[in-house]
């Protein structure tokens, strides 16, 4: 049985959908991200899975039982849930060790408990020699792990994450997303968690939904979100593709300058236009033309950029399309150059 | 699933809400209309209390007058107000932050209390200046004489030119200096560019700080009543008290206050819509950095003009008033034999009408500080957390009295809560209800700001782990709201402690208030009590509002 379930959401502010149509279940113990451009609704999806706002239509549940619903909704404080904000929102007028102890206090722990509890999540949040301090002593990753440690010690039934890394400098945002990430590892607590930053989801998700325009266009594991993307926006959000169009007449896939053999290909229609996104990773320059079989076309450099780690190239094949193209940095070719680009058939992904 | 929030508790909190300031604002001011239009015994329609109130020549010529020391007020104010705003603002002139304290002080002093200290300065034959006029030229009569409309206007103008000055001042630290460069680069001197670039750029600010001179001149009652009255001439103020003289003419009283209360509205409104819409009120000069103005030997000039100034409303008037505080009689001058705390013994520990006095000003101005803010929090709260839909009609309401000059406000809740069925007339409830009411508008602007400074997810952050709304209320934001709490509490509690426009009209014989005592005191001519009560009121202002600095900082007095 689905921990959380999402069931034909929507929200509307007058007569502009923020969110609609929208479908999501997660497993117990399940890390999905709602990944997607600002402005898309993931996180008035998140507030509403939190309470904060009621959907216009649709139904939430966990565990079963329906949290929310267009007649009314469990207020925030009902449903054992927690969430770290992305302004941390740790209280400044509380101590760490106060800030931690506020949800165990509340369910009436004794005292003796919330103190060790509080003094073992300090422990794994690397903040236990920091309990005394307030939060305006603090540097904002330290704020970030008191707002991690709050809201994971009370065990919640469901951890949501707004954007939490975002007031992060870079260095400490990726070092915090592995911290997240062992975080759930150990307390394997079903975690919601809402980003713009594909890195950051890729690092942190078992899945990943990939929201645009109040919708979700994909919900796949990382891997396959990057190799089989569906969509031509999930294809150009998540990492940098070409897209290339074919036409199918039956045995091969005709792209102008090169052809595959449609076997060769995965999910391509059998007749008509397609298009396909192509990695720029996935493509190969070569100065010598390869054997037969190889899906090649005859291309010349447009430009190039040397990134440190590889080369940026603009391959133009002769019928005026221009592709992407990065090589290893030893692969050098000039601006002007003649050279054959060779296709992998298994990294062709027609999308819709 | 029992616990969805299918009657929501924030509804009836705004019903709550909106009861109390409709019965706050909206009464007062719908029975002022309705009774100015009402037959007195009867109850009946009639035009009669407007042909009653406006048919008489001496009724006209108030208003006029009015009129006249709003626009002298207005006019010396900035004379005043602008030179000094500039002086301190942008150039080397010396002592600006002693300069600044006066200012400072000039806004503390009542406007009825620096009345009294020019009475004592420019009384016709016994005043200081004219005494001293006299023994240095030997002529026959003094040369000022405050009892007129020229006195008049200077004496408020020395109270209200602060208004200016903050305005201004506040607009000039943010034009970045590159403004001027900009003109200095094309061949324009420091004289010509304060002119044509520095000045025009504020000159918003210096009109808004000229339209709050204006109406605070048009609304004061104590001043006009200490100096108007035996100068023989009314403005609208003292021609009102007039009409509650006996026998109490509410509805008269009613009709006459309606231009006053227009001329309020329509100045707001043009202060926002006209000066508003002009884009370079906000000329916030992105980091831009701001220099100074060598003045050269001319600093020296400025500096005497604000010196001069500075006299004008705060070293005279302080001076001859804590002379004639300390003195058996103010006219025998400074002198050894002449000192006593005889008028301090006898406020403090003789007069019980003095003791009680001193006592209700404080608790009623306590009492209304408390119910301004409890309640302008709890509008703040529903505001800008959007609890409920309309929400904005709450905001506006509380911001509503700005535009009531207290000594309506006073007849409205004359007309609305004095007959019975409440009979609130001459009760302390009724002075701290209207009290709470006239500093309402105060105490909303500082809670909301709080409010706003207040990231709604330190709150969310409470829900989510389980707590209620109170609880968040209680645990979260009230602890980091009590800064600027404290802050509003002193800036309503001072003005309060004050007030005398709204008082005259409303208090008993067992509910006098120090402004009211004092301004009684002055019909009785007894000057020395009169000093020594003023100096008590003064202290106490002083003491709370250094309290308010340290708590909140230098700008807590000019935050509203």
């Amino acid at each position: 049985m689905s921990k959380l379930v999402l069931r034909g959401i929507e929200k509307h502010y007058g007569d502009t959908p923020a969110v609609s149509g929208l479908n999501l279940a997660l497993n117990e113990g399940e890390f999905v991200s709602l990944l997607g451009p600002s402005g898309c609704g993931k996180t008035t999806t998140l507030r509403m899975i939190a309470g904060f706002i009621d959907p216009t239509a649709g139904t939430i549940e966990m565990n079963g039982q329906l949290l929310s619903s267009p007649s009314g909704a469990l207020p925030p404080e009902k449903r054992q849930m927690s969430m770290i904000f992305q302004s941390y929102a740790v209280w400044p007028n509380m101590t760490v060790q106060q800030n931690v102890a506020f949800g165990l206090e509340l369910r009436k722990l004794p005292r003796e408990e919330v103190r060790r509890r509080v003094g073992e999540m300090l422990e794994v949040v690397h903040m236990g020699h920091l309990a005394a301090r307030y939060p305006a002593e603090l540097s904002g990753g330290q704020q970030q792990r008191v707002a991690l440690a709050r809201a994971i010690v009370i065990q919640p039934q469901v951890l949501l994450l707004d954007e939490p890394l975002s007031n992060l400098d870079a260095n400490l945002r990726e070092e915090m997303r592995f911290e997240i990430r062992r975080l759930h590892d150990e307390f394997r607590i079903t975690t919601v968690y809402v980003t713009h930053d594909q890195a950051e989801a890729m690092v942190t998700s078992d899945r990943i939904a990939v929201m645009n325009q109040g919708r979700i266009e994909q919900v796949d594991d990382p891997h396959t979100l990057y190799t089989r993307p569906k969509t031509r926006f999930v294809a150009g959000f998540i990492g940098r593709t070409n897209f290339i169009e074919g036409t199918c007449n039956g045995a091969q896939v005709e792209f102008g300058s090169f052809a595959v053999p449609l076997a060769s290909l995965e999910d391509a229609p059998s007749s008509g236009k397609a298009t396909f996104s192509v990695r720029p990773q996935s493509m190969r320059l070569s100065r010598a033309r390869l054997p037969d079989g190889v899906p090649q076309a005859a291309v010349t450099i447009a430009e190039r950029a040397y990134l440190g780690e590889f080369w940026d190239y603009v391959a133009a094949p002769e019928n005026g399309v221009r592709l992407r193209v990065t090589a290893p940095p030893l692969e050098i070719y000039q601006v002007g150059e003649s050279a054959w680009l060779a296709f992998d058939p298994k990294q062709m992904t027609p999308i819709l | 699933m029992r616990r969805f929030r299918f009657a929501d508790p924030s509804m009836f909190l705004w019903l709550a809400l909106i009861g109390v300031l409709i019965f706050l604002i909206a009464m007062p001011m719908v029975r002022l209309v309705i009774s100015s239009f009402q037959e007195p015994e009867t109850g009946r329609l009639t035009l009669s209390n407007y042909i009653e109130a406006y048919g008489r020549a001496r009724h006209l010529q108030a208003l006029w007058n009015t009129f006249e020391l709003g626009a002298g007020v207005a006019a010396l104010s900035c004379l005043f107000g602008v030179p000094l705003a500039w002086a301190v603002a942008r150039t080397d002139m010396p002592a600006k932050g002693f300069i600044r304290l006066m200012v400072f002080g000039a806004f503390i002093i009542p406007p009825y209390l620096g009345a009294i200290g020019w009475i004592l300065l420019a009384g016709p034959n016994a005043g200081w200046l004219n005494k001293v006029w006299i023994a240095l030229t030997g002529a026959e009569s003094g040369l000022f004489n405050v009892y007129s409309m020229a006195g008049l206007i200077v004496v408020i103008a020395v109270t209200s030119f602060p208004y200016v000055f903050v305005f201004t001042t506040g607009a000039l630290e943010l034009v970045s200096s590159e403004m001027e460069d900009a003109a200095n680069i094309l061949g324009a001197g420091t004289l010509r560019t304060t002119f044509r670039v520095t000045l025009p750029l504020v000159l918003p600010a210096i009109i808004g700080g000229l339209i709050i001179s204006f109406l605070e001149a048009i609304a004061l009652f104590g001043a006009p009543a200490l100096i108007a009255l035996p100068a023989r001439f009314h403005v609208v103020s003292t021609q009102l008290w007039q009409f509650f003289e006996y026998p109490v003419r509410v509805e008269q009283a009613a009709a006459y206050a309606m231009p006053l209360l227009l001329i309020t509205i329509f100045m707001f409104w043009l202060q926002r819509t006209v000066l508003g819409r002009r884009g370079y009120t906000t000329v916030s000069g992105k980091g831009g950095e701001r220099r100074v103005t060598r003045l050269g030997r001319w600093r020296w000039a400025m500096l005497g003009y604000a010196l001069f100034v500075c006299a004008l409303a705060v070293f005279l008037p302080m001076l001859v008033l804590t002379q004639a505080a300390f003195a058996r009689a103010w006219g025998r001058g400074f002198s050894l034999d002449n000192l006593t705390l005889q008028n301090f013994h006898y406020i403090l520990f003789e007069q019980t009408q003095a003791q009680n006095a001193i006592i209700n000003t404080f608790v009623y101005s306590g009492a209304t500080a408390f119910a301004a803010i409890g309640l302008s929090l709890a509008i703040a709260y529903v505001v800008t957390r959007k609890l409920v839909p309309w929400s904005n009609v709450l905001a506006f309401l509380c911001l509503a009295p700005f535009v009531i000059p207290g000594i309506v406000l006073a007849i409205g809740f004359y007309a609305a809560y004095a007959p019975p069925p409440l009979a609130l007339y001459g009760t302390a409830t009724i002075l701290i209800l209207a009290y709470t009411t006239r500093f309402l508008p105060i105490a909303y602007t500082s809670s909301a700001a709080g409010m706003r400074s207040i990231n709604p997810e330190m709150e969310e952050a409470v829900r989510i782990l389980g707590g209620s709304r109170l609880l968040a209320i209680r645990k979260v934001l009230a602890p980091l709201l009590k800064r600027s709490l404290a802050g509003a509490w002193i800036l309503v509690f001072i003005p309060a402690t004050r007030e005398l426009s709204s008082a005259i009209f409303l208090v008993g014989p067992n509910t006098r208030v120090i402004s009211v005592m004092l301004f009684d005191l002055s019909e009785e001519g007894n000057f020395e009590v009169l000093s020594a009560l003023g100096m008590i009121l003064l202290v106490a202002t002083l003491i709370i509002a250094a309290l308010g600095f340290r708590a909140i900082g230098r700008d807590f007095m000019v935050r509203s």
